[in-house]
């Protein structure tokens, strides 16, 4: 039940985009229709879920002062985080490819811009400082994409009705899109006081 | 630091042109106004708006990432014709994380608390898609100098966007400015940084007095502020600039 209310705060409560702005560059640019924010919010989930586990075992087993070289390493901690995101998504891309051309050429452009995705760096290094272990680690890692990809589907849904919109000109496109992006994070706000120990506290 | 100034001189010494022309203002001024990265590229809003609650963290981000986007330019141009194009990304990647890491310990070692409320904001300056965006766009494809003075304007013009940002929120989220730092200046309401924004007292001395009825808005202190702020300013660019007006 631990890890749920940790899935649960990551997607909601603290939401990665609308509560601490990380991937904000991708969920602007790919935000214009629904069906590029839903392939890319898929991928993010799903990179979000692989990278998470395997950044942790690298800050545990080879970068701790407890790990297989005994001496404190945490000084490479970035790249050899940013490197195991680029190698992923690199492998994922290469996967997709093999297992599913379909969803493939539909995710294709999408998947390479991943790497530079704040949202998954920053997931890794909240998971550090939040010291997760292990399976906390993966729980947080799929709450954080998950929460993502409602939040980029929820803003590519209102984008497409807002262009029928009388926007004034100069607001039009992404002046609007911020505007809607704090008028959300206000919403997800309101979620705050959820309390997800209290709802399996009674069981 | 000595031997890539070396470099750089030598380069455009070669060429008989002016180390600071034309083109270099050009390069350096553009981007505060009509090539921003934050109102028109929209590129690198992601690590940093987090930051803009307080001014004072606010500037030591700027200052990071106009350190951090001026020299990976100048680095990546400077190895630009040995990287294989398959693994360029990676090799940017690595440079923009070294100096990163540079930037992180320096923080870590000389103001502590500053580098404590960062936290994770710092590393994230990697994944900062100004930094990449400039590489990719510019630095790939120009002589080092040209390149560094690229990075440096693309990041003081990043860094302008965030530090009005920060001023406007924190006046009329704290009544403070540079909150935290050696310099701090109360202007409104509350004189306390730290009780400030959830009770407004009557400031004590200085310009605070003249305000001291304020209510601290707390609307400001949360961090859709920064996007309705951001908003408003592409809305007030836009306006005076029809031509950047996008059709969708």
């Amino acid at each position: 039940m631990e890890l749920f209310n940790i899935f649960i705060k990551a997607a909601f409560i603290e939401n990665l985009v609308l509560a601490y702005f990380l991937g904000m560059c991708s969920y602007l640019a790919v935000s214009k229709t629904v069906t590029t924010a839903f392939g890319l919010g898929l991928a993010v989930i799903f990179v979000l879920g692989i990278t998470m586990p395997i950044n942790w075992l690298i800050s545990e087993l080879l970068l701790s002062e407890n790990g297989i070289f005994g001496m404190d390493l945490t000084f490479l901690r970035f790249i050899l985080f940013i490197a195991v995101i680029a190698s992923m998504v690199q492998l994922v891309e290469m996967i997709v490819e093999k297992v599913s051309p379909a969803l493939y050429t539909s995710l294709g452009i999408f998947l390479p811009l991943i790497t530079v995705n704040c949202a998954i760096l920053g997931g890794s290094l909240f998971m550090v400082a939040r010291e997760y272990n292990f399976t906390e680690s993966i729980a947080f890692g799929l709450g954080g994409g998950f929460g993502w990809f409602l939040a980029i589907i929820a803003i590519a849904a209102i984008r497409e009705k807002i262009r029928y919109s009388n926007v004034p000109p100069a607001l039009r496109g992404l002046g609007m899109a911020f505007i809607l992006t704090g008028l959300m994070g206000i919403a997800f706000m309101s979620l705050m006081g959820i309390d997800p120990s209290a709802l399996t506290a009674g069981k | 630091m000595a031997e890539t100034t070396a470099t750089t001189t030598e380069v455009t010494v070669k060429e008989k042109e002016p180390l600071f022309g034309k083109a270099e203002k050009k390069l350096l001024l553009d981007p505060l106004g009509d090539t921003n990265p934050i109102t028109i590229q929209v590129l690198g809003i992601c690590s940093a708006l987090a930051v803009t609650s307080l001014v004072y963290p606010s500037v030591v981000m700027a200052i990071a990432v106009v350190f951090v986007c001026g020299f990976s330019s100048l680095f990546t141009s400077l190895v630009r014709n040995k990287i294989p194009k398959q693994v360029r990304m990676i090799v940017q990647l690595v440079i923009i994380a070294t100096l990163v890491t540079i930037v992180e310990l320096t923080l870590k070692r000389f103001n502590y608390p500053i580098y404590k409320q960062l936290s994770v904001y710092i590393g994230l300056i990697i994944t900062n898609c100004i930094v990449m965006g400039r590489l990719e766009a510019y630095a790939m494809a120009n002589r080092p100098w040209r390149a560094f003075v690229d990075g440096l304007g693309n990041g003081v013009g990043y860094g302008v966007i965030l530090i009005i940002v920060a001023v406007i929120r924190e006046i009329f989220g704290k009544g403070t400015l540079f909150a935290g730092s050696p310099i701090q200046i109360n202007i409104i309401g509350a004189s306390n940084a730290e009780v400030g924004y959830l009770i407004n007292t009557a400031a004590e001395s200085g310009i605070g007095s003249l305000f001291a009825g304020y209510t601290n808005n707390n609307l400001m202190v949360l961090p859709a502020a920064a996007m309705f702020i951001i908003g408003i300013l592409i809305w007030i660019q836009r306006t005076y600039r029809p031509t950047l007006v996008d059709v969708s």
